[in-house]
């Protein structure tokens, strides 16, 4: 972890207090987790208590106490793509990367999570991965999907 | 400060502006049960087993009595059929999680809840947040938080000022109506016991 790089990151908003997810947000973004040392250093800079930063960091799921794979696989199970087979794209998913949701590989390549609904109820079944929405998939498809990310 | 003056079961009472109703209530020595209320603690309406029936300009609501503050012409109900059935409901929902809370034994009876109504989830802790107020509010330590969320919502010490804070005072044990926060301290010790060895006596 890299201290510099995390007091730009609190220098930006001012230290400002009421700026704490959006801090916490970008330290995400940059290491796909919180790292325990650089929340120290957020409730030191914003004098916001340790207590409250990981009440925050354990309530909102786009946080994470624990390091994430370089590629995050969100697999739809909202009702629209679980008529259409979620369930199925899943299992796949998991015999390919031999991983559960919630689960991150020994390589730390790819994280899993299944979501409620991205939004996208007409392209489904879905599966996002780094953001990127690929729709209409297939259990044969996936395996395709997955071999573009290393 | 003006006072302000309301019924509660059928007595005329007069408070302080700005005044609640359970301490209305409390003033004319009317007893709203409570889990959560504490007097050094701000009002938090958590555990809701204040609910008291409040009839006001716009008819007759269910308020949670610690936090809802007193009004010009309310008349409150401190027991009644559908009061009574609430409070009920709560304990047996909060037993099946703290089935032998000593705080809760009287209540239990008094309301007739059965504390095996709901399949028992033995988590202890029934989130009144009595531990982590008094912790941030009183003693501004912040050793203990909540962390998730909904059915998964826990207590939580941060070791590292849990180990040093925590063995000096201790002033949250009491509070815990369930005992789950002594468990979740014993537990933190344990499990830091290498890394951050909590302190067991005066400092030196
Ligand atoms: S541990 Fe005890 S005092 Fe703390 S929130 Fe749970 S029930 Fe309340
Ligand atoms: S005492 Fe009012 S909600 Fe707990």
């Amino acid at each position: 972890m890299d201290n510099d790089r995390i007091n730009q990151i609190i220098e930006k908003h001012q230290c400002e207090a009421s700026s704490l997810i959006q801090v916490m947000l970008e330290i995400q973004s940059i290491y796909h987790w919180l790292p325990k040392e650089a929340l120290e250093l957020v409730s030191d800079k914003l004098k916001v208590p340790l207590t409250r930063i990981q009440h925050i960091a354990t309530f909102y799921k786009a946080f994470s106490l624990v390091p994430k794979g370089r590629h995050g696989i969100h697999i739809c199970m909202g009702t629209a793509c679980h008529v259409r087979g979620a369930g199925r794209i899943l299992d796949s998913v998991q015999d390919l990367t031999g991983i559960k949701p919630g689960e991150t590989d020994l390589d730390m390549k790819f994280s899993l999570e299944t979501v409620n609904c991205l939004g996208c109820c007409a392209l489904g079944p879905v599966m996002e991965i780094n953001g990127k929405t690929h729709g209409k998939m297939a259990p044969a498809k996936t395996a395709d999907v997955l071999k573009n990310y290393d | 400060m003006s006072d302000i003056i309301l019924t509660i079961d059928g007595k005329e009472v007069s408070a302080g502006e700005g005044s609640t109703i359970l301490e209305a209530a409390r003033s004319v020595g009317i007893k709203i049960p409570t889990l959560c209320n504490h007097e050094k603690l701000e009002p938090y309406g958590g555990c809701r087993i204040c609910t008291v029936e409040a009839e006001g300009r716009g008819g007759t609501q269910l308020v949670a009595a610690c936090l809802y503050p007193v009004e010009k012409n309310l008349v409150v109900r401190t027991r009644s059929v559908k009061v009574d059935r609430i409070r009920k409901m709560i304990l047996e929902l909060l037993l099946a999680h703290a089935p032998d809370s000593m705080e809760m034994q009287d209540l239990m009876k008094e309301y007739g809840a059965d504390r095996n109504r709901f399949e028992k989830e033995a988590s202890f802790c029934i989130h009144c947040g009595l531990c982590v107020r008094y912790c941030a509010e009183v003693k501004k330590a912040n050793a203990v938080g909540f962390i998730d969320r909904g059915t998964r919502r826990e207590i939580s010490f941060i070791p590292e000022i849990a180990s040093s804070e925590c063995w000096n005072c201790k002033e949250c044990f009491p509070l815990c109506p369930t005992s789950a926060l002594q468990a979740a301290y014993v537990l933190t010790e344990a499990l830091n016991s290498l890394t951050h060895p909590f302190r067991h006596g005066p400092e030196e």
